[in-house]
């Protein structure tokens, strides 16, 4: 859980200098162009889209099977971005962090702003916060071993119908294991060491397009095969853990091959699009049509458009472009009982309950979400970042509570508490002019002398605005004339940028912890503004004296931010990390500590998740959260759809 | 901090130390004027009284509950306001350190003056020094004395740590002086029957919870909401107690600590009023004359005093499983809400607990030790014989010392030192209570008052006043002693009185004399069979009973502990048998309190002058009122609402089966109460 469901790709984004107080340091790291339309994705997918397959072009795959196995697959699969990714960690496999023989962070690749930087204070950081030590590796298992992998147990006359449909479909132990998890703490930990896995997916296949989905969803059904969808396995919430008491052959349903654009109608700015495409692909494809979603989850170079429905997603500009329920005005999903939509686009509708809230956040316990027609907008003319320095979170939450209230929140704001201001300054590159070294000194000076803010208490906003360029200038007045009232001092676009940043590359930087001995995880929750306060101060010391008793040797890192806002209410993002050096089994032990963590965010009046689901990690509280007879609302919804549970990944209930 | 099986973690070598000692020493006005810079909890920021009442009264709560009154009274807002302002005036307190100190300076003279020491233990102090980092503390002494009002801020000013705020009856602020010293040294002022005044509440649970909140201070209160007068637990009042949790509960604080501190006394200053007021002579009303003109009372020698700062509890681990603080999640958090069912179980049961926590951490005097058993001896005399009057000093002292062993082996904690020899330890501790006893030609005996000079002889009914209150006054420190023998002495009883030897009979007899008598003893709610366990375990212990798996029985050994116990527990079930019979006269029908007192009073002198009754017990108001209390929790008796005062109506056949059953005429009957 270590992003966001909104993943954003702050680091590539171009930045005008339109604003700039003495205080802000000019950004001069990329170069501005503000007459052509922005692009926001041309950078780093660009590069990646040269290496990518695109649907339509078959690749060839010469791995052969490597069991004395038949060869299953009728085709060669096409294996999404399976082949430039880690198999282990987070993201590509050419980009990670380490610590380089000078004992300087780097991150290495070249797709992100970071890539091929160095990160001089982020090993001073790194030690002193976790107490942890370069010179203790706990290094990752390199590749797969086959041998803890479990024998496919197929269902011989699926597969023979299955081959007769020409759908695409492998029973290698790497791709079955590649969609056998998410991205939670266990799974990874798990993977990187090298244990045996109980249950893995027997199988998966590559639906091309909807009807591929029907066919295989009634194949299923007629040979009691269970189906588990897998869209851009970023999940949080074990939700793509296959149960291990599950006795069918289970099958992988890939929808990555499910990813085009089928139309756009400008008039009604409308996209109809297949429910596979990951979110950096839709918004590519749509930026070359001038247009975009604004759909914006911290996974969005990973996560795909169905899974977003599947787990009501929300993404980082959901003030000007709304949540996924907000962009979705029609849904195609398969279910064993057959195709569910509705019969009109009409923007609005009276006529019972909206069945496509069944099918958002249904985490995949119904059906495959198969198409989907979401809002466009136009690019948006001019964009910007900024960041406003608060003397304390108190103030900061203050003021993001009056922004809200006064609903002139900017497209992103976000409030970072400050350890997190911290960790984002760790992150900082080599900086080569004596000029920046200057000015950042005498931005500190300012702040912390002249203004007073103690450097332990201070904690920042970051801002993004966007709109046309008139707009976004007076927008941001008011802005930061309110979070002047509250004690805040604007503090440039580049300590804005840094702070998505950091949102940005977390997971990366999870795997670098994990590579020294620290477990790192995040969880988010919702909650009314008058709790905000008291729900991040109780959770952060439930987790010190949770690690403290359960034996954690090392101080814990506890951070939390505000990354919502909402009328009534505001989103809360926590980071959760420790050393466990010293402890026998340190999964078991963040568990327990997460688990805590939980029960004191809903005993202080917080919800079970703003966007990340359900999954199996949190089913426990299910009923308590939504009462029995929500429960069995859900239950006999269930028992319609799907009595043979067929769609049996066994989230949510 | 620790939760349970010994809430006390009382350790044998928690040690005292005198803190009178350095005061004899050094300069009292050096130690008045010492430095003192406590670290508050988390470094909270220091609020003046004023910034206090302010957040106070611009609370989003109080603005909701003014509005409200406003609505239903129908006057403006603005005067309602007005009126939630004048009672927080009324109430808050004005914490200076200035009067701190002058207190300090006073506290010295006077304290040195009326106690040879007082002793605290300093392990408790660094726990409590710890616990105020942690989080917010409230401090939560037993009421035995109006000394213990200051005692504890005396103490912790000495030790550097935060002074408390402390709440005090409003009778204290009306003395003029004192009540505004006592507020400038943290007292805030609570009146006593406020009732359904909706504003009240308001503004005093706002302005605790604000405290407890902000970590303003550590809040002081007595749970027993009383000073008792029999020097036994009083049943606790949970209002004060709802209002210093819900912080907790509402998630506004990580956690509160709580500190149950024991104050013991070897004698209390006030004995001579309390069993006055106990047989219905009015207790005098609190004014600074009458501080002046008690200020005889300074040339007494009172004895020890012992201060002991209990384990601190956690209500985060205490209430854990047994509050669902979901259930505050639905209503905004400023506005007033009800606790469930099982947040005030929850919350009676935390108060029990820091009862049972202060019990087990009190101190006994040998004296209090040696009033059990001249009691009983006096029980046993028949008031007629004048001759051989009193018991023998050898044999008072061989008792004493056989009971000295048998409430070491049931855990209570002794003032008895080992030198010098055994013997003159009682005499000095009994030299203390001369007023009330004395050793004549070896015989010890009790001190009848004196009538005024020169009145004329008096009635027999005058006479047996007299007696009972020297009796009563010996009563209250056999009292302090009940609770180490309370639950052994309730199996005996159900032995004996049961005549079976069934582990079944006897644990529902157990069962019933806990839910009977539980306005009178403080037991903790749910616990009945861990009780039963303990105290049966405990006999075992001593040889008093013999259990099995089906059986316990009572050897023909253990008769003298067994015959101890159950005498112990004789002049409550005399006391409880004679409201019993005057309520089921036939003239009672609908009646108050103050019709009962008196007439429950004149029957018990008839019984006594008759020899039927030999305990004076019966004649203790307080008994009386638990008596009542008692039988309406056990619907005996229906509370009936009109006008002012309270009016009763006594069902006469459950009246006579509750004492059918005590007598053991009557089986329990098996409707088990969900309560134990």
């Amino acid at each position: 859980m270590l992003f966001e469901g909104n993943r954003f790709s702050s680091p590539f984004v171009t930045v005008p200098t339109g604003f700039c107080s003495w205080l802000c340091v000019v950004h001069r790291g990329t170069t501005t162009s503000e007459t052509r339309p922005r692009c926001d994705w041309s950078f780093p997918y660009c590069q990646y889209t040269k290496e990518e397959p695109r649907c339509g072009k078959p690749i060839l795959n010469n791995r052969e099977p490597r069991r004395g196995k038949p060869i299953l697959n009728n085709r060669e699969p096409r294996r999404g971005k399976q082949e430039i990714m880690k198999w282990n960690g987070w993201g590509y496999s050419d980009s990670k962090f380490l610590f380089n023989k000078k004992g300087q962070a780097e991150f290495t690749g070249k797709r992100y702003r970071l890539s091929g930087m160095t990160l001089p204070s982020l090993q001073d950081w790194f030690e002193n916060t976790f107490g942890a030590s370069v010179k203790h590796k706990s290094p990752a298992t390199v590749i797969l071993n086959a041998s803890v992998v479990p024998p496919p147990r197929l269902n011989e006359a699926f597969v023979e119908n299955l081959k007769a449909t020409g759908i695409p479909f492998s029973n290698e132990a790497e791709d079955r294991v590649f969609r056998a998890h998410g991205h939670c703490l266990h799974e990874i930990f798990a993977l990187r060491e090298g244990k045996k896995f109980e249950r893995v997916p027997d199988m998966v296949v590559w639906p091309n397009c909807h009807n591929d989905v029907v066919k295989i969803v009634e194949l299923a059904c007629k040979h009691n095969v269970c189906l588990i969808p897998y869209g851009g396995g970023t999940s949080v919430t074990s939700a793509l853990e296959c149960p291990p008491e599950e006795t069918r052959c289970i099958v992988s349903l890939d929808t990555s091959q499910m990813n085009r654009i089928l139309w756009l109608d400008e008039n009604n700015l409308v996209a109809h699009v297949e429910a596979g495409i990951i979110g950096q692909d839709l918004e590519r494809l749509l930026n070359e049509s001038g247009y975009c979603t604004g759909h914006e989850p911290d996974s969005m170079e990973f996560s795909s458009l169905g899974g977003w429905v599947a787990t009501r997603a929300s993404g980082m500009k959901k003030n000007v472009y709304g949540n996924i329920e907000d962009l979705v005005i029609h849904i195609k999903a398969v279910t064993p009982r057959g195709v569910i939509e509705k019969s009109c686009q009409g923007p609005r509708t009276s006529t019972g309950p909206d069945i496509h809230h069944f099918i958002l956040g249904s985490e995949g316990t119904l059906g495959v979400v198969t198409e989907v027609t979401m809002k466009i907008r136009p690019i948006p003319e001019y964009q910007k970042y900024g960041s406003v320095v608060f003397p304390k979170f108190e103030a900061g939450v203050a003021c993001l509570r009056e922004v809200a209230k006064q609903r002139c929140a900017p497209a992103s704001i976000r409030l970072m508490d400050n350890k997190q201001f911290h960790f984002g300054h760790a992150l900082k590159p080599q900086v080569s002019s004596i000029f920046t070294h200057f000015v950042e000194g005498l931005k500190k000076f300012y702040i912390t002398k002249l203004k007073g803010f103690d450097p332990h208490q201070l904690v920042v906003a970051t801002l993004l605005f966007e709109g046309d360029r008139e707009r976004v200038l007076q927008h941001e007045k008011q802005v930061y004339d309110i979070a002047a009232t509250f004690g805040g001092l604007a503090a440039g676009e580049d300590n804005g940028q840094r702070g998505y940043l950091l949102t940005f590359v977390i997971a990366y930087l999870r795997d670098l912890g994990m590579d020294y001995c620290v477990v790192a995880e995040s969880f988010e929750t919702s909650v009314p503004w008058d709790r905000v306060l008291d729900l991040c101060q109780n959770v952060k010391e439930r987790i010190i004296r949770e690690c403290k008793e359960r034996g954690v040797q090392f101080q814990p890192l506890t951070s939390c931010r505000v990354t919502q806002t909402y009328d009534s209410g505001a989103c809360i993002y926590f980071y959760f990390a420790f050393n466990y050096r010293g402890l026998a089994d340190p999964v078991h032990t963040y568990e327990q500590v997460e688990h805590a963590a939980r029960e004191e965010i809903l005993a202080n009046g917080g919800s079970l998740s703003h966007h990340h689901g359900v999954g199996k990690l949190r089913k426990e509280w299910m009923k308590d959260s939504i009462s029995n007879v929500g429960v069995g609302m859900l239950k006999s919804v269930k028992e319609y759809v799907d009595p043979e549970n067929i769609f049996g990944n066994r989230n949510l209930l | 901090m620790t939760t349970c099986e010994d809430p006390s973690g009382y350790k044998q070598e928690d040690e005292f130390m005198d803190i009178l000692e350095e005061r004899r020493r050094s300069s009292d006005l050096g130690h008045a004027l010492r430095t003192f810079t406590p670290s508050p909890y988390r470094g909270a920021p220091p609020l003046s009284a004023g910034a206090l009442n302010r957040m106070v009264l611009e609370s989003q709560y109080l603005r909701y509950v003014t509005k409200e009154v406003a609505m239903e009274t129908g006057e403006s807002v603005d005067l309602v306001r007005e009126e939630a302002s004048g009672i927080l005036d009324e109430m808050s307190q004005n914490l200076q350190l200035g009067f701190i100190r002058l207190l300090g300076f006073t506290l010295s003279k006077v304290f040195k003056r009326l106690f040879s020491h007082i002793n605290i233990n300093q392990e408790g102090l660094n726990r409590l020094q710890q616990a105020i980092q942690e989080s917010p503390v409230i401090l939560m002494p037993n009421h035995r004395s109006y000394v213990d009002f200051l005692v504890l801020s005396y103490i912790l000013f000495t030790y550097d740590l935060p002074i408390p705020v402390i709440a005090a009856g409003i009778p204290l602020m009306d003395m003029k002086m004192v009540g505004e010293i006592l507020r400038r040294s943290g007292a805030f002022f609570i009146r006593r029957a406020i009732g359904s005044d909706k504003l009240y509440w308001a503004v005093l649970s706002e302005y605790v919870k604000t405290i407890v909140r902000t970590g303003y201070a550590p809040v002081e209160f007595y749970v027993e909401g009383l000073r008792s007068r029999t020097l036994k637990s009083l049943t606790p009042k949970l209002g004060m107690m709802h209002m210093v949790l819900e912080p907790f509960f509402k998630g506004e604080v990580y956690d509160i600590t709580l500190v149950p501190i024991s104050i013991s006394y070897d004698r209390v200053l006030e004995e001579s009023l309390l069993a006055h007021e106990l047989l219905g002579v009015p207790k005098p009303r609190e004014t600074t004359m009458g501080l002046l003109k008690a200020r005889r009372v300074l040339e007494d020698d009172y004895g020890s005093m012992h201060v002991y700062f209990g384990m601190p509890l956690s209500v985060r681990q205490l209430t854990k499983g047994r509050v669902d603080r979901c259930e505050y999640n639905l209503l905004p958090r400023d506005l007033p809400q009800r606790p469930s069912v099982e947040t005030q179980e929850c919350v009676s049961w935390l108060a029990q607990q820091v009862i049972r926590v202060q019990e087990q951490s009190s101190i006994l005097s040998p004296w209090s030790l040696m009033a059990c058993l001249v009691l009983q001896d006096h029980q046993n005399t028949d008031p007629g014989e004048e001759q051989e009057k009193g018991l023998s000093w050898e044999l008072l002292t061989q008792r004493t010392l056989w009971l000295k062993g048998l409430a070491i082996s049931f855990g209570a904690r002794l003032d008895w030192p080992e030198q010098p020899p055994e013997n003159q330890v009682m005499a000095s501790s009994m030299a203390l209570h001369s007023s009330v006893i004395r050793c004549h030609q070896g015989r010890v005996t009790l001190l009848e008052e004196e009538g005024p000079v020169g009145a004329g002889p008096f009635t027999t009914e005058e006479g047996v006043v007299r007696r009972a209150r020297a009796v009563l006054m010996v009563a209250a420190y056999r009292n302090q002693a009940l609770h180490v023998f309370i639950r052994p002495a309730m199996v005996a009883l159900a032995i004996h009185t049961t005549r079976s030897s069934q582990r079944e009979d006897i644990y529902s007899y157990f069962r019933f004399l806990l839910d009977l008598f539980s306005n009178d003893f403080i037991f903790i709610t749910g616990r009945s069979s861990q009780d039963f366990e303990e105290a049966c375990s405990l006999l075992r212990k001593c040889g008093a009973v013999q259990t099995s798996q089906q059986e316990v029985t009572s050897p023909e050994e253990g008769q003298r502990t067994t015959s101890f116990l159950r005498a112990l527990l004789q002049p409550f079930i005399d006391a409880y048998q004679v409201v019993f019979s005057h309520l089921c006269l036939e003239d009672v029908e609908v009646f108050t309190e103050r019709q009962m007192v008196p007439a429950v009073r004149s029957l018990a002198t008839k019984l006594l002058l008759s020899g039927e009754l030999t305990s004076c017990d019966a004649l203790s108001s307080d008994t009386q009122k638990n008596v009542l209390s008692a039988l309406l929790r056990l619907g005996a008796v229906t509370r009936l609402r009109t006008a002012e005062h309270s009016e009763f109506r006594a069902n006469k056949p459950a009246i006579s089966r509750l004492a059918d059953t005590l007598a053991g005429r009557l089986p329990v009957q098996t409707a088990p109460n969900p309560r134990l």
